[in-house]
């Protein structure tokens, strides 16, 4: 470490947290000692009214789904946080589309054996998203879960290939719209209900029999709406990094 | 069981703010920061853990057994995206602050430059 100061201050910090934390666990009731209540009573509820049996999912999407529009919308001012600083790339870069899509990018591309994998993992990925998208009533899963899975396929097409293949295969203005459907879908959703004359967000939708895919009604939907928006998300996120460390003027020099 | 979770979640927490403070690449220190961030996914499994309950998956088993806290499960997944998202922001700082100063080293980096 450069400035001796600084050692000092951690060690002061991380001898204080030492104290206070050991003095708040010594307080904590062991497990047996505290039912949680609240969790108990969402376990009854989550099975007897929205037919869900993966609990984490109907607190997330149904009990407490008005703090999870809250949640979906970190991460979309995130991506467009990003986007921002990283747009300054973009404008470096329009006038030498085409020259760029002439030179190879890499002197070596990737082995043989890297591309056989990646490639044969792309169908299975995004079959397993979906299905992590589908499932999330039922089991562990959900939008956020499946949405990052779905987001990781065409990156494995980047390493299969390049940049240029990414591009082609993503198609940014469908993942800019699919982006802006998921996000403003959730609250769509949410706002139905008022059709009805119920508040924000309260079920609509056939609940269906449990154990399908079908149950839980709306909770499917949001599901479906959070996964389109957080894979949408991720890609334009990864399309933004790529471009901006393409186009950086420092790596064109070294080549 | 729970002892073990507080002290893991303890020392993530601490051995991540380490790297932070002694950090000499602003990468590196972001991912410090997602070490420390980690600390809270572990305290979160401790505070909703139950000895021998099962996952809050009611399948195969009666809906007023005893599961593990399904409450702060929903946090933790609350944690992980947000998580994951503030990442990417910080990265894309980093790569601004690399392009207008030339640097990651933070002791070299003069933020305060106009």
């Amino acid at each position: 470490m450069k400035h001796p100061w600084r050692t000092a201050a951690f060690a002061l910090g991380a001898a204080g947290l030492a104290g206070l934390y050991l003095a708040a666990c010594a307080g904590i009731p062991t497990a047996n000692e505290r039912p949680s209540r609240y969790g108990q009573l969402v376990n009854r509820l989550a099975l007897a009214q929205r037919h869900v049996t993966d609990v984490v999912t109907a607190v997330n999407f149904d009990f407490r789904g008005f703090d999870t529009i809250g949640e979906e919308y970190i991460l979309f001012v995130s991506v467009m946080g990003a986007l921002v600083l990283l747009r300054e790339a973009y404008q470096k870069t329009e006038r030498d589309d085409e020259e760029d899509a002439r030179t190879p990018r890499r002197e070596a591309g990737p082995s043989e054996a890297v591309q056989l994998w990646t490639l044969s993992m792309t169908g299975p990925t995004i079959i397993f998203g979906l299905y992590v998208v589908g499932h999330g009533q039922l089991s562990p899963g959900g939008g956020f879960q499946g949405g990052v899975i779905l987001a990781t396929a065409p990156l494995l097409i980047y390493l299969a290939d390049e940049f240029k293949t990414f591009k082609r295969v993503i198609s940014y203005r469908l993942v800019e719209v699919a982006e802006a459907v998921g996000a403003g879908g959730y609250v769509l959703i949410g706002f139905l209900s008022w059709f009805d004359g119920e508040p924000f967000l309260t079920n609509l939708f056939p609940l269906g029999q449990t154990g399908t895919m079908t149950s839980g009604g709306m909770l499917a939907l949001i599901n479906l709406a959070v996964g389109l928006e957080v894979a949408a998300g991720f890609i334009v996120l990864l399309h933004a990094f790529m471009q901006s460390s393409l186009h950086d003027p420092k790596s064109k020099e070294k080549s | 069981m729970s002892t073990v979770g507080y002290v893991v979640a303890a020392w993530l927490f601490v051995i991540g703010a380490y790297g932070i403070a002694s950090s000499r690449h602003l990468v590196h220190l972001c991912l410090c920061l997602a070490v420390v961030q980690a600390s809270t996914y572990v305290l979160l499994a401790v505070i909703g853990y139950r000895p021998d309950a099962p996952a809050p998956i009611l399948i195969g088993i009666k809906p007023d057994a005893q599961t593990v806290d399904p409450v702060v499960q929903a946090l933790m997944l609350t944690d992980i995206v947000v998580e994951a998202t503030v990442l990417a922001l910080l990265l894309s700082l980093i790569v601004q602050i690399d392009r207008r100063t030339g640097s990651v080293d933070p002791d070299e980096v003069d933020l305060m430059r106009g």
